[in-house]
């Protein structure tokens, strides 16, 4: 399988803090990658690094073998990257349902046809598809910021798949959320993952989420790949139940 | 209340407010038509920078200059000969292009430091106003800008002007409705609300912050062009800061955000002053006081009340909704 996502030594320093130091991996294709380790370990500062948010001190990002380090967020979007974000970060006074246009408008037509084309940018059906396939059905014209904390991280987590991107790189999906949304939202990331054959990188404190989704697990610790494997390699791994899960 | 009986209401409150810009001016003396007039022009303006910061969250202090962009290249361009017509693609190119230029220190800066910017342009251009007398006349201005003829029919007459504004006000308020509807409206709300995030689906933030300024500034523009046959004086202090401000005040009264704060909050701005003359000195000192107490009222401006009102009643229906939905599983559980 060819890697999606490749990073090369990535650094990312403030001041004389290494956030991030020297952190490679790269993702296959239709691969599930979670990424864990201790708060302060540099996971979400990779990811902003990755995706054009914060730019590398050193080090370079390819997708699908071009690179794309210090490449804007908008523009990586447009390549089929997609992303959410450690804190929710919804429209809430749009509906749910043009939350989900907004998130793929940017993908039809030109800047022109958007302007004088279809007010739903030909993406109505398609986000009515998305809110069913989440079970928001019966709230799609609620203003979004009416909804539930764990509606709402659906809702986070359907937006980043509106616009059937390749890589969706997702940030403590899991954060807030209770057991039975929790199952509800593990279930639409595994058949996302099958049905559409998109590849995630998935940063989560969850343990038990990240084992019973990811099928390869990276551990951060102070900005550095502590180790890699499977989860169940992970799991036994003596260095990681001391640095991270403590027995 | 169905959706259908909402457009029904919707559709009549309307029609009574056109019968209302219609026939009103009929009964007006001189005055009363041009306040009219100047209500119509700042509506304009206002709806432009409605766009800009209601819409698009980009905060300008530069409006009033917009309009003074547009009056200087009416009065020129006019009273060397030109149409109007001619004039007005001249203001709406020249301010489009300056308005995107002014967009560029939004990219970098934000909130107070990028009003702090665009107040800068605005004494910028009453400086070029003031002090280019070569083109602008300096302080004394441009007299004798003449009203247009449309189609062969002269606007000298008030009540035709007055009509000649209100139908250009009918077209930009249609074309703003056609923008803030579209896809651009919805990624203008994503800028305001959360430009981060909407750089993250693909928003290109910095091409929408440009086409907000550009746009804003251009209806700025259209309404100067407007106002300087409606006055027939064009001078540096009616496009000082003043008139930014005003205009500012305008949006935030009726309601920042929302597609009738612009009509509405000029409504306030320059008609409420002349209904509250019978108080001689004191009109100024009681409008000023109205519209303080309005703001701590109600922040979100005039339509914001609407807003609450219409939420709640929403919300209420909603929740009883809900209630006879449990009700009816409940009961049928039994």
């Amino acid at each position: 399988m060819t890697a999606v996502l490749e990073v090369v030594n990535l650094k990312k320093r403030f001041g004389g803090v290494a956030a991030v130091d020297g952190v490679s991996f790269d993702v296959r294709e239709g691969e599930i990658l979670g990424i864990i380790g201790p708060n302060g370990s540099g996971k979400s500062t990779l990811f902003n690094c990755i995706l054009g948010q914060l730019a590398p001190s050193e080090g370079d990002v390819r997708l699908d073998g071009r690179t794309t380090t210090g490449m804007r967020p908008c523009d990586l979007n447009r390549l089929g990257v997609s992303r959410t974000f450690q804190l929710l970060q919804i429209f809430p006074k749009l509906s749910v349902r043009n939350n989900l246009i907004l998130a793929a408008q940017e993908h039809q037509g030109t800047i022109l046809t958007r302007l004088f084309g279809r007010r739903d940018a030909g993406l109505g059906e398609a986000a009515d598809r998305m809110i069913a396939f989440f079970g928001l059905d019966h709230l799609a014209t609620e203003p979004a910021g009416g909804l539930s904390y764990g509606q709402q991280k659906l809702l986070d987590a359907a937006m980043a798949f509106m616009s059937g991107p390749r890589l969706v790189l997702l940030d403590e999906p899991a954060g807030g959320v209770n057991l039975a949304m929790l199952a509800n939202l593990k279930d639409r990331l595994k058949a996302f993952s099958e049905e559409r054959g998109a590849t995630f990188v998935v940063i989560e404190h969850n343990m038990e989420f990240v084992m019973s989704l990811c099928s390869r697990v990276l551990v951060l610790a102070e900005g550095k790949v502590l180790a890699e494997g499977s989860p169940a390699e992970v799991r036994a791994n003596p260095t990681v139940i001391e640095a991270y899960l403590g027995r | 209340m169905s959706a259908k009986a909402q457009t029904l209401i919707g559709l009549l409150g309307l029609a009574i407010v056109a019968a209302f810009l219609i026939l009103t001016p009929l009964t007006l003396h001189r005055y009363g038509i041009y306040i009219l007039s100047e209500w119509a022009v700042m509506t304009i303006a206002a709806i432009g920078l409605n766009l800009t910061l209601g819409y698009a969250g980009q905060v300008s202090l530069a409006q009033g200059a917009f309009v003074g962009i547009g009056a200087y290249a009416a009065a020129i361009l006019t009273t060397h000969g030109w149409p109007l017509i001619a004039a007005l693609a001249l203001a709406l190119v020249l301010c489009f292009a300056i308005g995107w230029l002014l967009g560029y220190p939004a990219l970098r800066v934000q909130h107070h430091y990028l009003a702090f910017v665009t107040l800068a342009f605005s004494t910028l251009a009453f400086l070029v106003f003031r002090n280019e007398f070569w083109l602008t006349g300096g302080t004394e201005g441009i007299d004798g800008v003449p009203r247009p003829s449309i189609f062969g029919l002269s606007t000298t007459p008030d009540l035709r002007y007055y009509y000649f504004c209100l139908f250009v006000l009918v077209l930009a308020a249609l074309g703003a409705l056609g923008l803030v509807r579209s896809p651009w409206g919805r990624a203008f709300l994503a800028l305001r609300e959360n430009p981060i995030r909407a750089m993250s689906l693909g928003v290109d933030t910095r091409r929408y912050i440009l086409m907000a300024f550009a746009i804003g500034s251009t209806l700025g523009g259209l309404a100067g062009v407007l106002y300087a046959p409606l006055v027939g004086l064009v001078e540096p202090p009616a496009f000082a800061l003043t008139l930014s401000f005003d205009l500012l005040m305008m949006v935030i009264v009726g309601g920042s955000g929302y597609f009738a704060g612009p009509f509405v909050g000029a409504m306030v701005a320059v008609l409420l002053p002349e209904w509250l003359r019978f108080l001689e000195t004191y009109y100024l000192i009681l409008y000023a006081l109205l519209v303080m107490a309005l703001l701590i009222y109600s922040p979100t401006g005039l339509v914001g009340i609407v807003d609450r009102f219409v939420v709640r009643r929403r919300t209420k229906a909603a929740s009883a909704a809900r209630a006879a939905l449990s009700a009816s599983i409940e009961r049928r559980a039994s």
